[in-house]
């Protein structure tokens, strides 16, 4: 709660905001409900203390009525009214705008067409609940169905258009209820449980009302309403949620999709190019590079062939370990010393792996500067490790500038985004090592072919 | 290949230089190994197949003997195993361009105490003819691979009616195993000695002792395993 307020209740604000003054000037002047004007005015719902809306904030505010009064007050009204009290706060957040807003939520909420159809069509589920409720005998719903039913409306509107922070709020306090309008995969489950709720409280209506003996068809026939309402108002909806969570999924895809190309890319292509500009002063060595890259981009693209991959049929990890040796040395002219323990089918994880482990070499044969790069891989039955170490220059892992591409995305993502880990070890002037581990999704050794 | 094996490089200048004998099928290797050896070691002599090689080595007695392990007449095996009941001094260093894994381990079990690839640079290959004559073993980061394999296929039973006989020489210990992966990884012995809390010493005994289980374990199953690896 307000401090201030809540000790001295006609005391203006410390800050003295605009309806502070009004507050004071006309200190017992008699409550008003809310009926402001749109756009501009001195009443503005408040964010600072507020449980919902601000409205009873702002209300006490404009009156210089205290806050925990305002707020008793609106709480018995709705109690004696029926939820008329609960209709009119609710209306009262749409029309107020919020303080520092010009405009209210009902501005925005009249452009929000999918929000309209929305509450139009969970209003006229719930006046269809409700005429049943009404039919099936139970007559106190009768006294607070248009209450709740412009509350209920109205909350989905506010609750749609309202500012994010506002929404957050909200969020935190009606948790559950924001899976009424939210597609959070959570949250269809409270959505689910709330729509047989009131499935449950329909049928449950309608079998009561069967005793009256009144219509033996009626409550089969009502169910079936119910249900045909329910799927009616709910079903679109329903479907739109499904639809956002596939092109969310699809959205995720694209963009691994597309991590997974950069560090191709790169691979390839643009270690091409680096090679290239190495040895700008050997023409004969620079087409032939050129010439083996355009062949792997060709079977890339058209053949969809990716450049390094391991795709081979029938090919294992102990000869990509060997594929990885012999393609190095003899693109980079740096001798690669490849021991490998054990041997184990490939896997989509081990062709990541392996593609990790290339990278580092490579790495390793064009930074470093040693003449000789080891590559130790071992495959256990739980795991797969590949080692790659150098005595070259080294470098400080931390400092590795973002655009060297190689280390983060080829290396630690491909890794990452499998399961795996890297650890990059390196010390100037005395080399580096990378060790990659890879689970096994299948934890069986078989011994290594020759 | 592993110049870092360095405990001792030019330390032994004064006058122990290790007598040497080269045994090669290649006229040309043993020619260009003899140049890069230079004045390093006393190269007392060269043969071309097994018989030769075990008359001339049975005469001259050398501290260390360079082995190719792919020679005419049964292999350099057949070499260790005829000399090294009567010249237990004697000791072998293998040598191979190619790398079959079970040719390699078939020369290790039969008493060479090391093995480097062909690719070894001059002064490398001093070190570790230095190493071998001090009674060193010398493990190439291949070998520590071809070793850790040879253990580990033999490590799972795959439906064997025999039980292990020795359990003790046909397993690694989990610290010889980090030893040999730490080698296959290029490490040093300093180094390996740094990143597991023990002397270069220790390193040493772990690896003389991984060598003595090849060597000496009953191993139906390194067998099976040099077999299994011949067939596929």
């Amino acid at each position: 709660m307000n401090e201030p307020s809540r000790s001295a209740p006609w005391r203006p604000e410390p800050d003295g905001r605009l309806s502070d003054d009004w507050g004071r000037r006309w200190p017992r002047r008699r409550p008003r409900w809310a009926r402001g004007p749109r756009d501009s005015g001195p009443i503005r719902r408040r964010a600072t203390n507020r449980m919902l809306g601000g409205v009873a904030e702002g209300l006490s505010a404009r009156t210089g009525i205290d806050l925990i009064t305002m707020r008793v007050l609106i709480v018995l009204a709705t109690l004696i009214s029926g939820g008329a009290g609960a209709a009119a706060y609710v209306i009262a957040w749409l029309l107020i705008p919020e303080a520092g807003q010009d405009n209210a939520i009902i501005s925005k909420a009249l452009a929000d067409k999918r929000g309209i159809a929305l509450a139009a069509g969970i209003g006229s589920l719930l006046i269809v609940l409700l005429i049943f409720a009404s039919a099936a005998g139970v007559s106190w719903i009768g006294g607070i169905a248009w209450a709740l039913t412009i509350t209920v409306v109205g909350m989905v509107l506010v609750v749609r258009n309202a500012t994010p922070e506002e929404q957050a709020t909200i969020r935190r306090l009606a948790e559950p209820l924001a899976g009424l309008t939210e597609g959070r995969r959570s949250q269809t489950v409270i959505r689910f449980a709330i729509a047989i709720v009131l499935l449950g409280t329909g049928l449950g209506l309608l079998v009561g009302s069967g005793k009256k003996a009144s219509a033996q068809v009626a409550p089969v026939s009502g169910a079936v309403l119910l249900l045909v309402a329910i799927v009616l108002v709910l079903g679109p909806w329903w479907l739109r949620i499904a639809r956002d969570l596939v092109v969310e999924r699809q959205a995720r895809a694209r963009a691994e999709e597309r991590a997974d190309m950069a560090a191709r890319v790169h691979d390839s292509v643009l270690q091409t190019l680096a090679l290239i500009q190495r040895r700008a002063s050997d023409p004969q060595q620079v087409i032939q590079l050129a010439r083996a890259q355009e062949r792997e981009l060709r079977s890339w693209l058209f053949d969809s062939r990716a450049p390094g991959a391991l795709d081979q049929e029938g090919m294992t990890f102990a000869d990509g370990v060997r594929l990885i040796e012999q393609e190095v040395e003899a693109q980079h002219g740096v001798a690669v010393d490849a021991v490998t323990v054990g041997d184990c089918e490939l896997d989509d994880d081990l062709r990541a792996l392996l593609a990790a482990g290339r990278e580092a070499t490579v790495n390793a044969v064009k930074w470093s500067g040693a003449d000789v790069v080891s590559v130790f891989a071992e495959v256990e039955p739980d795991e797969v490790s590949l080692f790659v170490r150098d005595r070259g220059r080294g470098f400080d892992p931390d400092s590795v500038p973002p655009d060297r591409k190689g280390v983060t995305e080829s290396i630690r993502g491909r890794m990452a985004r499998r399961g795996g880990s890297a650890v990059i070890r390196s010390t100037r002037g005395e080399g580096t090592e990378v060790g990659l581990t890879m689970p096994r999704a299948s934890g069986r050794r078989e011994p290594s072919p020759a | 290949m592993t110049s870092h094996n360095t405990p001792g490089r030019g330390a032994a200048g004064g006058g122990a230089r290790p007598r040497v004998f080269i045994v090669d099928d290649h006229g040309l290797f043993r020619s260009g190994v003899r140049m890069e050896l230079g004045t390093d070691v006393d190269v007392i002599g060269e043969a071309a197949d097994v018989d030769s090689a075990v008359e001339q080595i049975g005469a001259q007695e050398p501290d260390v003997v360079l082995l190719d392990v792919h020679l005419p007449g049964g292999g350099g095996q057949a070499v260790v195993s005829a000399i090294r009941q009567a010249h237990p001094k004697v000791r072998f260093l293998a040598l191979s361009a190619s790398d079959a894994p079970e040719d390699v381990i078939a020369v290790i079990r039969a008493g060479a105490r090391g093995y480097v690839t062909k690719t070894i640079s001059g002064d490398e290959l001093v070190d570790a003819i230095r190493r071998i004559a001090a009674g060193d073993s010398v493990f190439s980061p291949r070998l520590a691979g071809f070793v850790l394999d040879a253990f580990a296929s033999q490590a799972a039973p795959a439906g064997t009616a025999l039980p292990p006989p020795d359990p003790e020489l046909d397993q690694l210990t989990p610290r010889e195993r980090e030893v040999l992966r730490l080698i296959a990884r290029g490490y040093t012995y300093k180094e390996i000695a740094g990143e597991l809390f023990i002397s270069i010493k220790t390193v040493e005994t772990h690896v003389s002792s991984v060598l003595r289980k090849l060597q000496l374990s009953t191993r139906h199953q390194l067998t099976r395993w040099a077999t299994d690896r011949r067939l596929n």
